[in-house]
């Protein structure tokens, strides 16, 4: 794509810069639906661009702009900046280097959902980030495009920036509206849904920094434009973050349906000192492993196609892994992230992920039999479909498609004679 | 209302509110699905998933959203892919639930699995044992081997205090959040929680001083496990091991219900002893819950300065002598006083005690007097709630007055349920001179200067301000008065301003409306309706008294001074479970039993009737009150009934207003309740014990019979506070004070604040006291040392000092302060 | 005597407005970065005071001091340098870059040098992932990132560190090596 509609930065470097920003178009887009558009029409619009969440789940926007409800008031608009999902670092470079797009997109939501406040909820680590969003907020402020009254109307919005803590559970979104209202990021029970019932109970939309970025563009050029990007049922550009053993990794914002291989090999340089490429993750840690085989290199990148290779697109986190890897060393690396992670709210997660934890751990350091493996695959079973979130779930991706997949990894790692006592 | 809807669970099809979890419906259906963070008090929390269940919906046809059909006409049902949560789903018409398919069990299987890899192997010494829902749990769905290493365990503490009255055992925890979502949604005390996360989830405190609150026991009923003890019972004795005694318990005027569990103790030469109170089911009253002193402040019972046996004195001191030679003594003295009887009796005695004493006290033509400073009880014979009273009935449109009381340091269940009902929608307004915890919950917040309660109650009489419209505009309402800042006469004017207001706004003769005194001992509303009645200028009827029995109260330990009087008169008898300090000057001294070791009825604040069962054989030669006064009456021909508490009933029955038709196998009725509470089935609402003794039964006022009420006029008073100079004492209520019920409490005594007397930063400034050092406070003559506190709720020029610490404050009075040096120098 | 509220009056007027007034405890994240601002981690009686501010309970809010991991209980080194190796980091060097910079300064995984300046911990994914190996520090400043790291450049900042202390280290008194934190 020689030029970019999110990662706008890559072709104008200044564009972080408010004047830069207006010189090129900036706010005109919040500006036309403040003055001319009724809210609805604008989720209308959205709906019809075919938006579809960034976050990860991709749950189409404006469907979920039309689910708050109109009983309870006041509404209320959360942007999730909490990126935390290992091999995720897009929204921080559109943060960093698009900034008032990412804004402009917050305001049009919050207009489209009535809300008068929104908060920008970014992880803790993005201190220094935080606080220039909270000039360029100023910024805006200072020349009317944020408070009261804007562009004549009497339609006024705030926007407030605040910091995580380190917690990787609060990207769930129920979990990061627990942690604003100053809770531990425990996920709530669902249903009720944010729409209806949100931060401080009220209707809240929560809406990932990329898919906001994607609403001024689609203001400005209309829903047939961005239709007219990526494929049917998965529209527009994507940002996707390229880490792993890769020559060069990085974000890359190609449309939706672009193939691995495209990413890889076009994008990314190919493999690191040409090794061969052995499996991807998709979607960070979260991910199932998918084998790296022709099929699945030529399978396009889009919410309906990368299922067929019995994994999701997520967030677009691709991790490439070679052949330097063992897929062992691979999970017991996912696990112990999970097990950071944990909230420790439902029983299978915070002990299943202790427990597989101590399993991996063994067969890592060769001390476990094969045994051992087909217990930790049980293990990681018995944890899934009974969780209280998605989290405890995308811990055991990585764990049942490595085992299942690639299972001589495992096999290597083991002593066949040794039957590591596995009762007490 | 609510709509019903009907459900398939396990074949079994049922009717239910739509409002109905998953759980719940299947419980109501007798079919137990297994849980151990869900409790029924408690929001569903999904945390354990330990009641997965699969869940079919009918199918709809999207287009036409009509039920699609099977081919035999039967809607069509469509289970999901995942297991739910029975706790966390609501049931839904034509909704299928399986609760006992393969699947479900091995999902059972599954999350105990995950449990035990943390919970330790130690049920032979853990208190749950044989009460634990998890060891139950286990039997049935453990695997019988461990999969998990167990070099690979997290060792966790085991011993861990979270304050005076509740240990933790960490490695026994299953991280269920019962114990914290009961301090935060129920008490809203939360002292307790969860820190850190995942594997690493522990419940701690952080507060000072730790896990402090006054309902913290029942933490230790509802957790699930054995990770919460007391500290009073832990290790102390196996469930099996102990009896259970249905009783009431003695503290207050709410009257919750307990069951006292005893067992055979080798410490105490082979007797019974009490090992624990606890709460006893009654949704009309305490639901499943009791506040730490009524479990904890039991052991007075088995104290060893107990009285056992008679004492007369002989050569000015008291002597040991049979039940003969001292019933000979007193009925003597008591033929010869005849009219000059005087009777004093205190708020613990039980029903049948009083309506025995009162007959034969009006046999002699004597004088009946009741040892308190709150009045009001005749008023609450006429208007207080009506029969078939709920709090828990209490919400949106109601109304609830609090006046001249910190209810929960007086009677904590009330607050409870007041709160509750405040949280339900219902108005709350608290009127008080200073703040209490109560107010947290109120729409109006009424202050007034001590003295004003009678006026400021009036004035909410017809009223145009937003607190008096919300009452008078109330469906429901109920006004609970207290004893803070007043002295009998002030207490009378101010119980009659209440029943006034809920004359004047027709809030009387029906359920959930009406008056209730928040008295501070459990029966003093029995008392009034047995005819005893505080009186003022007690002293002087004292000395001109030819014979005085006290039974079960000690007015010299409340009032030093009424010490020269009693011994004026002509001859006083002390019937109490102590030495009291009245006891020690006595003529004659009986020994009496405990609420423990013998049988009776309580007449609660909200006038339910309740009847408590014998938990311990009775103590030495000790008595029942009205077995004594029995005896007492045949030597003086006066026929009364003796020889069983159920027998005084029939005669109270037939006598006594109010309480005609009551019986004990009336008192003992039960009916179903909900939350159903089966101690050990899997689906575990703690180890409250079921109700199967009796709910009691709730009098009817006078009002609700149809008697025509009339406003009480309001005497002005002058008030008899003594000269106006230096500070007005205000005696508040603690809930642990220095009493003779609970300083036998070991594990009270840290709880119980040492003396001391509060008072505003700016007094403290004027009389040069700095918080925290002692002060000397005269009174009548006596001087006692006690700590300031320097707190700023408290009004100004007015100190409070909590009860029975030595000073003789019963009511309000001015007294003189001076800093500890100025005194001693 | 709140020292928090006396010590911050703006900053905490600041916080506190971003939130409705009847959600005041929405602040409590905002005033415990506050609150650890001077000492680089979180004493008792500033819990006490921030839960003064916001009205909940001291438990309430150690609760979140435990649960959240940018919240110390314990003091640690004037830096924090926080190196992630998780999954893609430690695909592209970080567990080595990890070690060898921990062998540099002669200390083990989440120990803090003797000097009392660094501690070093390893953390999880930090949204560095294509430029790894690559940490952030945290001090009293608040949070930074260093990405695409060498051991020798890591080394160098810890010098120039050094250097704003004045030459001669001043050793913390409350660290020592070995303490885990």
């Amino acid at each position: 794509m020689s030029s970019h509609i999110l990662l706008r930065h890559r072709d104008l470097p200044d564009i972080n810069r408010l004047d830069v920003y207006l010189k090129h178009g900036g706010f005109a887009a919040f500006r036309q639906v403040v003055t001319s558009m009724q809210p609805s029409e604008v989720t209308e619009v959205v709906k019809a661009s075919g938006l579809r969440g960034r976050g990860g789940a991709g749950f189409p926007t404006g469907l979920k702009w039309s689910f708050m409800d109109n009983q309870n008031w006041p509404h209320y608009v959360v942007a999730n900046a909490d990126e935390s999902e290992p091999a995720t670092f897009k929204d921080r470079e559109i943060m960093e280097g698009n900034p008032f797009q990412f804004l402009e997109g917050v305001a049009i939501c919050a207009y489209a959902v009535g809300a008068n406040a929104a908060y920008i909820y970014l992880r803790g680590e993005f201190h220094t980030l935080a606080a220039e969003l909270d000039k360029h907020i100023a910024e805006l402020e200072a020349r009317g495009f944020l408070g009261g009254n804007l562009f004549g109307s009497d339609y006024a919005l705030r926007i407030y920036t605040h910091l995580g803590a380190g917690a990787y559970i609060c990207g769930e979104e129920t979990a990061l509206l627990e942690s604003l209202e100053g809770k531990p990021g425990w996920p709530r029970l669902r249903p009720p849904f944010p729409p209806s019932y949100g931060l401080y109970g009220k209707p809240t939309v929560v809406n990932n920094v990329e898919t906001l970025t994607n609403v001024p563009p689609i203001i400005t050029n209309g829903s047939d434009w961005y239709r007219s990007i990526g494929t049917e049922k998965s529209a527009g550009p994507k940002v996707f973050c390229l880490s792993g053993r890769v020559n060069r990794p990085g974000n890359y914002e190609l449309p939706l349906g672009t193939t691995f291989r495209e990413l890889i090999f076009e994008h990314g340089g190919g493999i690191l000192e040409d090794k061969q490429i052995k499996a991807i993750m998709a979607a960070g840690a979260s991910s199932a492993l998918i084998v790296a085989n022709d099929e699945a290199l030529d399978t396009p990148m889009d919410y309906e196609s990368v299922p067929h290779l019995g994994a999701q697109l997520g967030s677009a986190s691709v991790i490439v892994i070679d052949e330097t890897v063992s897929i062992d060393w691979l999970i017991n690396k996912t696990i112990h992230f999970f097990k950071h992670e944990s909230c420790g709210q439902c029983t299978p997660c915070r002990e299943g992920n202790n427990w597989m934890s101590h399993i991996s751990d063994r067969i890592l350091a060769g001390r476990a039999s094969i045994e051992d493996v087909d217990l930790l695959n049980e293990v990681a079973h018995q944890i899934q479909g009974k969780c209280f979130c998605a989290l405890g779930e995308f811990a055991v991706e990585a764990v049942i498609s490595g085992i299942e997949r690639f299972r001589t990894d495992f096999e290597k790692k083991v002593l066949p004679s040794l039957s590591a006592g596995s009762s007490a | 209302m609510t709509d019903q809807v009907t459900l398939t669970i396990d074949d079994k099809q049922i009717v239910v509110s739509e409002n109905t979890l998953v759980v719940d419906a299947a419980k109501k259906a007798g079919i137990d699905v297994s849980v151990f963070c869900y409790h029924p008090k408690l929001k569903p929390a999904g945390m354990c998933r330990m009641c997965l269940v699969e869940i079919g919906r009918p199918m709809r046809d999207r287009s036409t959203g009509e039920l699609i059909l099977e081919a035999g006409g039967s809607p069509k049902v469509q289970f999901g892919p995942k297991l739910e949560t029975a706790c966390t789903v609501c049931v839904a018409e034509g909704m299928v639930v399986r609760t006992n398919t393969e699947k479900v069990q091995r999902a059972r299987k599954d999350v105990l699995e995950f449990l035990l890899t943390t919970h330790p192997l130690d049920c032979p010494v853990c208190d749950k044992g044989g009460e634990c829902p998890l060891q139950d749990l286990t039997m049935v769905y453990g695997s019988g081997e461990s999969r998990f290493l167990f070099s690979e365990k997290t060792g966790r503490e085991k011993h861990l205090p979270l304050g005076d009255l509740i240990y933790l055992d960490r490695e026994r925890c299953i991280r269920c959040g019962r114990c914290v979502r009961f301090q935060s949604e129920i008490v809203d005390d939360p002292v307790i929680h969860f820190t850190h996360r995942g594997h690493d989830l522990e419940i701690f405190t952080c507060s000072e001083p730790g896990f402090d609150s006054y309902f913290s026991g029942n933490t230790t009923d509802i957790c699930p496990v054995g990770a919460l003890t007391t500290t009073d019972f832990r290790f102390g004795a196996r469930a099996w091991e102990m009896r259970s005694s249905a009783s009431i318990c003695p503290h207050c005027p709410v009257g919750c219900n307990i069951t006292v569990n005893t067992r055979r103790e080798a410490t105490a030469n082979g007797n019974f002893v009490i090992k624990r109170v606890m709460p006893r089911q009654n949704e009309w009253v305490n639901e499943i819950f009791i506040c730490d002193k009524g479990r904890f402040a039991y052991h007075y019972v088995g104290s060893r300065e107990r009285l056992t046996r008679p004492l007369v004195r002989k050569n000015g001191k008291l002597t040991p002598v049979s039940w003969k030679q001292a019933l000979n003594v007193v009925t003597e003295k008591f033929r010869r006083a005849g009219a000059g009887l005087h009777t004093l009796v205190g708020g613990h005695l039980t029903n049948e005690d009083l309506y025995n004493l009162s007959a034969l006290t009006d046999a002699l033509g004597g004088v009946k007097v009741l040892c308190s400073f709150m009045a009001g009880g005749d008023l609450v014979a006429q208007v207080g709630v009506g029969q078939n009273t709920n709090l828990a009935e209490l919400g949106r449109g109601d109304a609830i007055l609090v006046v001249a009381s910190d209810l929960e340091e007086e009677a904590p269940l009330w607050w409870l349920r007041v709160k509750q009902a405040a949280e339900r929608g219902a108005t709350l307004l608290v009127a008080n001179p200073r703040p209490t915890k109560t107010e947290r919950y109120t729409s109006h917040t009424i202050r007034y200067e001590y003295g004003a309660e009678a006026k400021t109650v009036q004035s909410l009489t017809g009223a145009k301000n937003p607190a008096a419209r919300d009452f008078a505009k109330a469906r429901n309402a109920v006004v609970f008065y207290g004893s803070e800042g007043t002295d009998l006469a002030a207490s009378e004017n101010l119980a009659r301003a209440c029943a006034n207001l809920l004359i004047k706004t027709n809030h009387i003769g029906r359920p959930n409306n009406g008056l209730i005194g928040v008295w501070s001992s459990p029966n003093e509303q029995g008392a009034w309706d047995f005819g005893f009645r505080p009186i003022s200028g007690l002293a002087a009827k004292l000395q001109t008294a030819s014979a005085v029995y006290i039974v079960g109260a000690d007015p010299v330990g409340d009032n030093p001074s009424l010490a020269e009087s009693l011994c004026k008169s002509g001859f006083f008898v002390v019937q109490d479970l102590f030495l009291t300090e009245t006891a020690e000057l006595a003529d004659v001294v009986l020994p009496a039993q405990s609420f423990a070791e013998r049988e009776g009825t309580y007449t609660s604040g909200e006038r339910r009737v309740q009847r408590f069962y014998p938990a311990l054989p009775p103590l030495g030669d000790t008595k029942a009150d009205y077995t004594i006064a029995a005896l007492l009456g045949r030597k003086l021909d006066v026929k009364l009934p003796g020889d069983s508490a159920s027998q005084v009933m029939l005669h109270i029955a037939e006598q006594v207003a109010g309480y005609n038709g009551l019986d004990y196998l009336k008192l003992a009725e039960v009916v179903e309740q909900w939350p159903l509470m089966e101690r050990i089935k899997p689906y575990y609402g703690g180890t409250s014990y079921e109700n199967r003794q009796g709910l009691g039964v709730q009098l009817v006022p006078s009002a609700q019979r149809g008697a025509e009420i009339h406003p009480h006029e309001i005497v002005e008073t002058s008030g008899g506070r003594g000269e106006h100079k230096g500070f007005l004492a205000v005696p508040v209520t603690r809930l642990y004070d220095q009493g003779r019920l609970v300083m036998p409490s070991l594990v009270l005594r840290p709880r119980i604040p040492e003396p001391l007397l509060l008072l505003h930063p700016s007094d403290a400034t004027r009389l040069s006291v700095r918080d925290d050092l002692e002060v000397c406070v005269s009174l009548n003559e006596v001087t006692v040392n006690l700590r300031a506190r320097i707190d700023d709720t408290v009004p100004l020029g007015v100190v409070l000092v909590p009860r029975s610490q030595g000073l003789p404050i019963f009511e309000p009075m001015y007294i003189e302060i001076k800093p500890k040096e100025v005194i001693t120098s | 005597m709140n020292i928090l509220l006396a010590k911050y009056p703006e900053e905490i007027k600041h916080i506190l407005q971003k939130y409705p007034q009847e959600h005041k405890r929405s602040a409590v994240m905002p005033l415990l970065y506050l609150a650890q601002r001077e000492e680089g981690y979180i004493t008792k009686p500033m819990m006490q005071d921030v839960s003064e501010i916001v009205g909940i309970s001291l438990t309430e809010v150690a609760s979140l001091v435990g649960f959240y991991m940018l919240y110390h209980q314990q003091p640690g080194g004037k830096y924090r340098i926080q190196v992630c190796n998780d999954l893609p980091c430690a695909l592209r060097g970080a567990d080595e870059f990890l070690e060898k910079l921990c062998r540099n300064l002669g200390i083990r995984v989440g120990e803090t040098t003797e000097d009392g300046l660094v501690t070093v911990e390893a953390v999880k994914c930090l949204a560095g992932c294509d430029k790894a190996p690559m940490f952030q520090v945290q001090d009293s400043g608040g949070v930074r990132y260093h990405e695409n790291q060498t051991v020798e450049s890591a080394l160098d900042l810890i010098e120039t560190w050094r250097e704003q202390e004045g030459g001669a280290s001043k050793p913390n008194p409350e660290s020592q090596r070995g303490t885990k934190v």
